[in-house]
């Protein structure tokens, strides 16, 4: 098949091309990764026999997936959006920052400034959030939390402390 | 041989009666309605947030819980999808068609009470054959050596991944993902540490809850949030007096729900069709031979009833290559086996026989949580109803927490927590480029196992790959592998659609428009 420029730009809108394209960088970079490990034979393999096996089979389905793109896409799957029609860039954000707060508060402070940042942060996201609500909810699952988790479930991790030095 | 599978279910019931094992049961099918309830909240996200809790209990007492909770929350799904249109877990997608439009007839409760007891019904069955067909399967089993059990996970993979929902090929990727995944760290053989990039928290692997909690719980709920549209409660009043069903309800009920529960049992024999395509091939049929298809759609009890109980059916059925092979067929039984590998319980056919207090506790309490859900779902209809109006606003936050501190709990360690952070944002990528993260786990639980039986068949065959197809059990195998890689392609080259299309479930807390009619009932 011969690549026209049209047929090109037509491809970089295919969802399709950019899942093969994935798996294919994915693909070389755990088959050039476990390449540095000893293979060995098939019969003693080495640490890097499967991730190396494992790579290349990666590569040659992303192959296969990307090619994918170039038929004409089926009338019923029209959606080729890798970004849903409302992206929640700041909701996004805020799940993803929610760990990172756990970690940090958790870190220095413990449990309770933990869990309340974690759920605070989380809650931040929904486009109704107030304030107030957030405060609320984030207060409620502490309180509950931390007498689950601490009280009952022995997690080992301080309730309240200071370390200092963030 | 009745008679010994009796006695050892007698045994069973013996273990699962005791006090803590009955609690835990309690407390898993409790948890596993509440959550198959709440839309946004799917039983893998519950089960891995669930996991970290159950490492200081019994083994026998943790599998009763996380099994609770799967089995738990397809009764829960079901109110979901009657009353709200909602198909909050993929099963109950084809039981929204039928179970809404009775629930606007004003016949919501009837639906709800025929489907509690076509499940259980369906559950029952699934059960009878778990304890009659597994010890079978592990009699074979215990023949294989490491090529046969070599092959057998790379049909039990293939099939995992082609014949569950989305592309097949992308399926397949996803499951070599995951097999990769599952090699990260220190290679048990020869000790070398492998993709640890020097940080010696991976030194012992990715974390199983971590990787499950990044990918069902974090992904799924960056894919929810602010999507999730408020709940119509106009029809959720239903009290218990609405559930009971008239005579000619149960007469027209009783024949679909044999047979959606005879075709959930076929379904869950073969590896990789859980009970999402089990619903839908029992829709299809029931449809078929129906003497009045058309009225299909607009609220006929068989409609519900059958995919009901075929969900069921194949739900408990799942169990027997999961706990007989060691083997599981899709990402929930994977968790489920990861539980056990966690508890220092080794997966494969001598599991019944070291373990049997497990395995026949496990059975026993299926029964038991099949008739407290029974007991629960009937009485308590109204607080289960009630809680369909929790806000998503508030439900995804107290989850991130939940997701934070299991991670934690792991292994008391703040590096996991980042880990799941990161895998989150990945299974979010892969969810938005078409993906579907479930074979990741799928690969992940069996890859170890996978390479060690591969490095032991080689080792033994001195090298020669041939030992796949010479050894005639595993050469049966293969053939089954290319069998379904064979039709996969030709079906993809006729350009036919397969005939079910399971592609049809949206992501959790889905809205309502999503659910386009399937093509499964044409």
């Amino acid at each position: 098949m011969r690549l026209s420029a049209s047929s090109l730009s037509d491809l970089v809108r295919k969802r399709d091309f950019y899942a093969g394209g994935l798996m294919l960088l994915l693909g070389l970079f755990i088959a050039i990764k476990g390449l540095s490990y000893r293979t060995g034979t098939l019969m003693h393999m080495g640490p890097g026999f499967l991730p190396t096996a494992l790579g290349f089979i990666l590569v040659a389905l992303g192959l296969v997936i990307g090619a994918s793109a170039l038929s004409p896409s089926e009338p019923g799957e029209s959606d080729e959006r890798i970004l849903p029609e409302h992206p929640q860039w700041w909701a996004w954000l805020c799940i993803l920052a929610s760990p990172v707060a756990f970690i940090v508060f958790g870190r220095h402070f413990g449990m309770i400034p933990a869990t309340f940042a974690c759920v605070f942060v989380a809650a931040l996201g929904d486009k109704n959030a107030t304030l107030k609500s957030t405060v609320v909810l984030a207060a409620v699952v502490t309180a509950f939390g931390v007498v689950l988790f601490s009280y009952f479930l022995q997690v080992p991790m301080p309730v309240l402390t200071w370390k200092g030095g963030l | 041989m009745i008679s010994t599978a009796l006695t050892d279910l007698w045994y069973g019931f013996g273990v699962a009666l005791e006090p803590h094992n009955l609690m835990f049961c309690f407390i898993g099918v409790l948890v596993g309605n509440m959550v198959g309830v709440l839309p946004g909240m799917g039983p893998l996200a519950t089960i891995s947030i669930l996991l970290p809790l159950t490492f200081g209990m019994k083994p026998v007492a943790a599998i009763l819980m996380l099994g609770g909770v799967m089995y738990g929350a397809q009764y829960g799904g079901a109110i979901c999808s009657i009353l709200l249109n909602l198909p909050c877990h993929p099963p109950h997608a084809v039981t929204c068609l039928d179970g809404f439009p009775m629930t606007r007839q004003g016949r919501g409760g009837v639906a709800l009470g025929l489907t509690v007891f076509a499940s259980f019904v369906g559950a029952s069955w699934g059960i009878t054959e778990m304890i009659f067909l597994s010890p079978l399967l592990v009699r074979a089993a215990l023949q294989f050596g490491p090529a046969e059990v070599c092959s057998l996970m790379l049909l039990g993979l293939l099939a995992g991944s082609t014949l569950a929902r989305g592309s097949p090929i992308k399926g397949v990727a996803m499951t070599v993902l995951g097999l990769f995944l599952g090699s990260v760290g220190t290679d048990l053989e020869t000790g070398s540490e492998r993709f640890t990039f020097g940080m010696t928290e991976l030194d012992d692997g990715i974390e199983l809850i971590a990787l499950a909690l990044g990918l069902f719980g974090i992904a799924e709920f960056m894919s929810s949030v602010n999507q999730v549209a408020p709940i119509n409660t106009r029809y959720t009043n239903v009290g218990l007096k609405d559930m009971r069903p008239t005579k000619a309800d149960f007469k027209q009920a009783f024949f679909p729900m044999w047979r959606g529960t005879i075709i959930g049992s076929l379904c869950a024999l073969i590896p990789g069709t859980g009970p999402t395509i089990a619903s839908f091939v029992a829709y299809a049929t029931e449809k078929k031979i129906s003497k009045h298809p058309e009225k299909f759609g607009t609220g006929v009890i068989e409609g519900v009833v059958c995919p009901e109980a075929a969900t069921h059916s194949s739900v408990q059925g799942d169990f027997i290559p999961t706990m007989s092979l060691g083997i599981p067929g899709d990402a929930v039984m994977a968790l489920l086996l990861g539980a056990l590998m966690i508890q220092g319980i080794v997966p494969g056919p001598q599991l019944i026989s070291q373990h049997p207090d497990i395995f026949w506790g496990l059975v026993a309490s299926f029964w038991i949580g099949n008739m407290l859900l029974v007991l629960l779902n009937v009485p308590l209809i109204g607080i289960w109803v009630k809680m369909l109006a929790i806000p998503y606003r508030f439900l995804y936050p107290s989850a991130m927490f939940f997701v934070c501190i299991g991670v934690y709990a792991a292994n008391n360690d703040f590096f996991q927590v980042g880990e799941v952070a990161v895998i989150g944002l990945l299974g979010y990528v892969l969810l938005r480029l078409g993906f579907h993260p479930a074979p990741i786990l799928l690969g992940f639980v069996l890859g170890p196992r996978f390479e060690e039986n591969f490095r032991r068949a080689m080792l033994i065959s001195r090298g020669d790959i041939g030992v796949f197809v010479e050894r005639p059990i595993s050469a049966l195998f293969i053939a089954l592998c290319v069998i379904l890689i064979g039709t996969q392609i030709y079906v993809r080259l006729r350009g036919a659609k397969p005939p079910i299309k399971p592609a049809l479930y949206p992501p959790a807390g889905a809205r309502p428009g999503d659910l386009e009619l399937p093509t499964a009932a044409e």
